[in-house]
C-alpha cells in the first residue's frame, strides 16, 4: 500500500505529456553506476497486518509499572480535550505558517501560546518553540555569548546532567569555556559560583527546581551577575510556576525549559517542548521562529511570522540559530493544556504535585535505615539515601510493580545509594503508602 | 475571531481535578512563592473546544488540499502511523527507564522500534550507522557537522571551511557556522548544476566538508557526482549529503553508494510524518563506516539473544545531542510508514513524486518561464519573469492560488532564481487533482497578461488578507497584553 | 540621480568627506533592494572599523543585510534617528538616511572607491 492513486491509464497519459515511454527514462541522469548495490526490504503490509504487529510490540514495553520516575520528565494528566483538538488534521498535517492567510488557525494559537510562556515566566518575549529544555539552554548560552561577547559559562551542579552534557557536546569544537559549580545542601552554592564570575563570564545557567527537586530563589545570584555584565539564565519547570517565584521576579534575563509536562505525553524521549522567554533588550537575538500581531488592509487583526530576518532561511551563516522546523504541534498541545487548566486549575496540579510529594516523604522517613534528604525545601521531586546501592533497589521495585525513582549514582558518582523520586498528581494516596511499603520490604531483603 | 484570553470568565477552570487524597498540605516557604499569579486564561472546556476548533477551521493542511511546497514533501499522512503512535504502550513510556537496572527488558518494544528503524534507513540510502537522536532537519545538518569536526579532530586536522553550493537551503550553512566552521559558497554553473571547476578552484586543504544534495534544490539530478566526491577526498575533506530531497531518488539511487560519507535524512518530509504546522520533525543521521565511532551516544544494539538494550560504550563519540533517543514517536510513525510500503512501495512513491513533477512542468512549459527546461526530479522550478513584464510577481500567483483552493508552492527558494516558485506534488496527489492545480496556474497566467490588478489583491476569499508585515515587525506584539 | 559629491563602495554604500568627518550611508539602490527598513544594527561609538569589512547589519521584513564600511578609521558618531525611525534610509538615504561617521580616516582608501559615473555603470552590470 503505497498511498499512490493513479491507474496504468493514467501513468500512459502523464508519461505522454513529459515525452518520454517509461519512468525510467525520467531517471536517466542517474549513472548506471550508482544504480543501488542493494534495496533489499520486506514486502509491503496491509494495514490489519501493521495494526496488529505495532500492538505486539507495544505489549512488550512496561508502561503499566506505577510512575515515581522524574528527572526533568513527568507522568502528568492530559485532559481528553488535549487530544481531540490537536489531532484534527488542519492542524497537526499543516505545514510551517509562511502563508498566513490560510494558517491564521496556527498563527492565532502559536501567539496565544508565547502569551502563555510569558506571563508564566514574566518576562516580555517568548518564541514559538525550541526542540526541548536542553537545547533550549545551550540556545541561551549562545545568546549570551554573541550578547557579550565573552566566552565562559558557569553552570549550576543542579542543572539537569543530560542537558549539561548536551552543552558539553556541543561546544566541543567552540573553545567556550564551561565551569560546573556543584550544589550545597541541595542548592546553589553561592560563594563557589561567586569565584567563577570574573570579566570572561557570559552567563550562569541556574535551574528552579533544580534536578534534585529542591526549590531556591536566584534573585541574588542575578543580581550578582548584572553587576558583573553577565547574564542570568534559568532552565524552569512550568507546573511549578504555578506556584514558584518567576524567572522575571527574580531578576532572571533569559528563561528556558521543557514544556512536555503541559500536556504532552512522556512518549519514550520525544518530541518534546523547548520554550524560551525573554526581556526586550535581548529580543533580536533570540532564536526561532515568532509570531507577531498584525492588521490587514481593511484593519482586522491577524498574525503572522516575524522578525524572519533573524532566521536560518535569510541571515543564513549569519542566522541566530539554525532552527527551522520546531515543535510547533507539542506547543499548540502546551497552550491546550493550560487554557484547560487556566490560572487556577495549574496551581491545583501544582498543589497536588507539592502535597503528595510532601506525603510520600512522611512515609519514606519512617521507613528505617532511609534518609530523606531535607536540608532545602523540595518541590515535587526529592532524594532519599538508601542503606543499599539504589540502582539495586530499583530493580527489584520493578518487580513489585514500581518504577521507584532515579538512581543519582547515573549521573553524579559517590551518590550510588540515593534515589531521586518524583510525585505528580497522577499518584494516588494508596500508591505513595505501597512504594513505601514496598520500598521498606524489598530494602530489607 | 477573538483571542482566547478575551474569553475570560474569572473563576473558570475547563478541568476537574481530584481533591486531594494525603493529609499533608505543604506551605512553599514564603521567599520561594510567586508574588503574582500567572495571568492565564479562565474558560470552561466547551469554551476551550470551541475556540480550537474554529481555529483549525482557518488552518489548511495536506487532508484539505494540494499542497506542493518545494523540498518539503507535503504528502499524504497515513492514519494508521497516527494510530500506533498513540498506543499506550509507547506514548506513556518514560525515557529514563531502559537506563535502569535490567531496564532496557522493560522497553524491549520500543528499541526494537528504534534499532529495526535504523536498520532500515541504512538499506534506504547504502550509509553503515545511523542515529535517530536529532529532532529535526536542520538539527541532523548540525549534528552531522559536529561528526565532520570530530572527524578532524581526532586525525589531527585542523581545518576550519565548509563549502557550501549558492542554491542551498538555509539551514545548510547556519548549520556549519553553529558546529565553528567558516562557509564558502560555490556558485551553481548555468545548467543548473553545481560549477565543477569553481569547486576545484574553491577548494582547498583547509576544507573540513562539501555539503550537498542530490538532486539539488533546483530539481536537478547531478551525474557527476562521484567526480565531486573524487575531489572532496582527495583533499581529506567529507561529503555531506542533504537528505531533503530523497523523495526523489527511493531504490533508485543511495548517497552511501556514491561515497557520501555522512547524510541527514527528514523523517517529516520523505517518510509521511506529519509536519504539524512547523513540527516536530526528525532528523536521523547517517554515516560511513569509520565515523561510526563518533556518533552521538546513547546507541541501540542487538544482543546474540535478539534482545535490544542501550549501550555507551564509544569512547570517541561526540556525546549527547538530544536528551535521550530523538523525536520517538515521529520515529515510530516513520518506521509503520516503511514497514506498510515496503521496498517496492518506496520505489513506487518515488516514481510517482518524479513523474507528476515532470507532469506538472511540461504542463506548465507553455505559460510560465521555466528556467532549467530539462528532466526534473520530484520537484520543478518555475518562475515568474514572463509576468514580471506586466507587473506580476511570484507571490502575486501564490496568493491568487489560494482563492482557488491550493497551497500555494514555495516562493523565492532557491535563491539563485529570480522570482522563483518551486512545485513539489509528491506521489500520494492524483492526476485529476494535478490538471487542476494546472488548470487554475494558466488561468493565473492569463489574467496576468487580461487583467494583472485582480491579481494583486489576492487572496480575497480567506478570513485575513495580505498582512502588513512591517507593521509586525515595528510594534513588535508578540503576546497578549491587557491591562490587569 | 546618484549624488556627484562622493565615493561609492562595490557593497553599495556611498561615503562623503566633510572635512576631517567620512560620513556614510547605503545608496538609493541598496534601500530599494532591501523594501521597507525596520531595524538598524549600528555600530559602536568609539569602535574601530576597517574598509570592506563588516561592521553592523540592517534589517527589513524579507532580508537582511551586512552594513560594510567603505573606509578604515574610528566611528566618531552614528545616526540615533535610526533607533526610531529607520524608515528615513528608504525615503531619504543620501541626507537624513546617514548611518554613521569616520574619524581619523585612511584617505588613500578612498581611491579605489567609485565615482558616480562608475557606480551606476557598476549597476548596470550587476543587473
Amino acid at each position: 500500500m503505497s498511498f499512490i492513486a493513479n491507474t496504468e491509464e493514467q501513468h500512459k497519459e502523464m508519461l505522454r505529456v513529459c515525452g518520454v515511454n517509461s519512468v525510467e527514462e525520467l531517471f536517466a541522469d542517474i549513472p548506471p553506476a550508482l544504480k543501488p548495490r542493494s534495496f533489499s526490504l520486506p514486502n509491503g503490509k496491509s494495514e490489519l497486518e501493521i495494526s496488529s504487529f505495532f500492538q505486539d510490540l507495544a505489549n512488550r514495553n512496561f508502561s503499566h509499572l506505577t510512575n515515581f520516575l522524574g528527572g526533568g520528565f513527568y507522568d502528568h494528566f492530559i485532559p481528553s480535550a488535549v487530544d481531540a483538538l490537536a489531532s484534527r488534521s488542519e492542524f497537526y498535517t499543516a505545514y510551517t505558517p509562511y502563508q498566513p492567510e490560510i494558517s491564521q488557525g496556527m498563527l492565532q494559537a502559536i501567539y496565544e501560546y508565547q502569551t502563555d510562556i510569558c506571563r508564566l515566566t514574566g518576562l516580555d518575549f517568548s518564541n514559538a518553540s525550541l526542540y526541548d529544555g536542553g537545547t533550549a539552554l545551550f540556545e541561551a548560552c549562545q545568546m549570551a555569548i554573541n550578547a557579550t561577547g565573552r566566552r565562559k559559562i558557569v553552570i549550576d551542579g543542579g542543572v539537569n546532567p543530560i542537558y549539561r552534557k548536551m552543552i558539553q557536546s556541543y561546544t566541543a569544537n567552540l573553545s567556550i569555556e564551561l565551569a560546573e559549580v556543584p550544589v550545597s545542601h541541595g542548592q546553589s552554592d553561592r560563594a563557589k559560583i561567586a569565584e567563577y564570575l570574573d570579566e570572561k563570564t557570559a552567563a550562569v545557567l541556574l535551574q528552579n527546581p533544580n534536578f534534585f527537586g529542591v526549590i531556591d530563589d536566584h534573585s541574588d545570584i542575578a543580581e550578582k551577575c548584572h553587576s558583573l555584565g553577565i547574564l542570568a539564565v534559568q532552565s524552569v519547570y512550568p507546573i511549578a510556576m504555578a506556584l514558584l517565584k518567576s524567572p522575571a521576579e527574580q531578576g532572571i534575563d533569559i528563561a528556558t525549559g521543557e514544556g512536555q509536562s503541559l500536556g504532552n505525553p512522556l512518549s519514550f524521549g520525544g518530541p518534546y517542548l523547548g520554550f524560551m522567554a525573554v526581556g526586550k533588550e535581548m529580543v533580536r537575538k533570540m532564536p526561532g521562529r515568532m509570531v507577531a500581531a498584525t492588521t490587514d488592509s481593511q484593519g482586522r487583526t491577524g498574525y503572522v511570522l516575524s522578525l524572519q530576518a533573524r532566521e536560518q532561511h535569510i541571515r543564513r551563516e549569519k542566522a541566530t540559530s539554525n532552527i527551522c522546523s520546531n515543535e510547533a504541534l507539542c506547543a499548540l498541545r502546551a497552550h491546550i493544556y493550560l487554557s484547560l487548566v487556566g490560572k487556577e486549575g495549574l496551581k491545583d496540579v501544582a498543589r497536588l504535585c507539592v502535597d503528595k510529594a510532601h506525603y510520600a516523604k512522611e512515609r519514606i522517613k519512617q521507613i528505617p535505615n532511609v534518609q530523606v534528604m531535607e536540608s532545602s525545601p523540595t518541590f515535587n521531586e526529592f532524594t532519599v539515601k538508601l542503606p543499599i546501592d539504589a540502582g539495586e533497589c530499583i530493580g527489584r521495585m520493578i518487580e513489585h510493580g514500581f518504577a521507584a525513582g532515579f538512581p543519582l549514582g547515573r549521573y553524579y558518582p559517590g551518590m550510588e545509594n540515593y534515589l531521586l523520586i518524583a510525585v505528580t498528581e497522577k499518584r494516588t494516596k494508596y500508591e505513595i503508602g505501597r512504594l513505601a511499603e514496598t520500598l521498606e520490604a524489598v530494602i530489607c531483603q | 475571531m477573538s483571542i482566547i484570553f478575551e474569553k475570560s470568565v474569572k473563576g473558570r477552570k475547563g478541568v476537574s481535578l481530584p481533591c486531594s487524597d494525603v493529609p499533608v498540605h505543604y506551605e512553599i516557604p514564603g521567599k520561594y512563592r510567586r508574588e503574582k499569579d500567572a495571568e492565564l486564561c479562565e474558560l470552561s472546556e466547551l469554551q476551550v473546544v470551541r475556540h480550537f476548533t474554529e481555529l483549525s477551521r482557518r488552518n489548511f493542511g495536506v487532508d484539505n488540499s494540494f499542497y506542493p511546497l518545494g523540498s518539503c514533501t507535503m504528502k499524504y499522512n497515513p492514519k494508521i502511523c497516527e494510530k500506533v503512535a498513540g498506543l499506550e504502550g509507547f506514548s506513556s513510556l518514560h525515557p529514563l527507564l531502559p537506563q535502569l537496572r535490567r531496564g532496557g527488558m522493560l522497553t524491549q518494544g520500543a528499541l526494537s522500534v528504534l534499532y529495526e528503524l535504523e536498520q532500515q534507513l541504512c538499506e534506504i540510502t547504502g550509509m553503515d550507522a545511523f542515529t535517530l537522536q536529532p529532532l529535526a532537519g536542520a538539527h541532523g545538518e548540525l549534528t552531522g557537522m559536529m561528526l565532520v569536526a570530530a572527524y578532524h579532530r581526532d586525525k589531527g586536522n585542523h581545518k576550519t571551511e565548509v563549502l557550501i553550493p549558492d542554491e542551498a537551503h538555509g539551514t545548510n550553512p547556519s548549520s556549519a557556522s553553529i558546529a565553528g566552521f567558516k562557509v564558502r559558497s560555490v556558485p551553481t554553473a548555468e545548467n543548473g548544476l553545481l560549477d565543477i571547476a569553481a569547486l576545484e578552484s574553491t577548494i582547498s586543504d583547509n576544507t573540513a566538508a562539501i555539503m550537498l544534495t542530490n538532486p539539488n534544490t533546483l530539481g536537478l539530478f547531478n551525474s557527476q557526482i562521484e567526480k565531486v566526491a573524487e575531489i572532496a577526498h582527495r583533499h581529506d575533506a567529507l561529503l555531506y549529503y542533504d537528505g531533503a530531497n530523497l523523495n526523489a531518488i527511493m531504490g533508485k539511487f543511495r548517497p552511501g553508494d556514491a561515497k557520501f560519507d555522512v547524510m541527514h535524512v527528514n523523517l517529516h518530509k520523505t517518510f509521511a510524518t506529519p509536519h504539524g504546522g512547523g513540527g516536530p520533525g526528525s532528523g536521523p543521521v547517517g554515516v560511513r563506516k569509520d565515523l561510526e565511532q563518533f556518533l552521538p551516544i546513547s546507541r541501540i544494539i542487538k544482543r546474540s539473544d535478539g534482545t535490544y538494550a542501550l549501550s555507551y560504550d564509544y569512547p570517541k563519540s561526540i556525546g549527547y545531542i538530544a536528551p535521550f533517543y530523538g523525536n520517538f514517536s515521529v520515529c515510530l510513525k516513520a518506521y509503520t510508514y516503511i514497514l506498510m510500503l515496503g521496498g517496492d512501495g518506496l520505489r513506487r512513491a518515488s516514481e510517482n513524486a518524479v513523474l507528476n513533477a515532470n507532469y506538472v512542468m511540461h504542463s506548465l512549459k507553455e505559460s510560465f518561464n521555466i528556467p532549467y527546461l530539462r528532466t526534473c526530479m520530484h520537484e520543478c522550478v518555475l518562475s515568474a519573469k514572463k509576468q514580471l513584464e506586466n507587473g506580476v510577481h511570484a507571490i502575486d500567483i501564490a496568493k491568487a492560488l489560494i482563492d482557488r483552493g491550493f497551497h500555494p508552492m514555495t516562493i523565492y527558494f532557491p535563491l539563485i532564481v529570480k522570482e522563483a516558485m518551486m512545485i513539489e506534488p509528491t506521489e500520494t496527489e492524483s492526476k485529476e487533482m494535478l490538471d487542476e492545480f494546472i488548470g487554475a496556474m494558466k488561468e493565473i497566467a492569463e489574467l496576468a497578461e487580461s487583467d494583472p490588478e485582480t491579481l494583486k489583491n489576492a487572496p480575497v476569499t480567506t478570513p485575513v488578507c495580505r498582512l502588513d508585515e512591517t507593521k509586525a515587525v515595528k510594534e513588535m506584539n508578540f503576546s497578549y497584553k491587557e491591562n490587569f | 540621480m546618484t549624488p556627484a559629491d562622493r565615493k561609492y563602495s562595490r557593497t553599495h554604500e556611498w561615503v562623503k568627506i566633510e572635512g576631517d568627518i567620512a560620513v556614510t550611508g547605503i545608496t538609493d539602490h541598496a534601500q530599494d533592494a532591501l523594501g521597507d527598513i525596520t531595524f538598524v544594527e549600528l555600530p559602536k561609538k568609539g569602535s574601530q572599523v576597517s574598509k570592506e569589512k563588516e561592521c553592523g547589519v540592517i534589517e527589513s521584513v524579507k532580508a537582511a543585510s551586512d552594513l560594510y564600511s567603505p573606509i578604515s578609521g574610528a566611528i566618531s558618531e552614528v545616526n540615533e534617528d535610526l533607533e526610531t525611525a529607520p524608515e528615513v534610509i528608504n525615503s531619504d538615504p543620501y541626507e537624513k538616511g546617514w548611518i554613521f561617521k569616520i574619524s581619523n580616516f585612511n584617505k588613500s582608501e578612498l581611491d579605489s572607491l567609485m565615482d558616480a559615473a562608475a557606480y551606476e555603470k557598476f549597476l548596470e552590470t550587476e543587473e
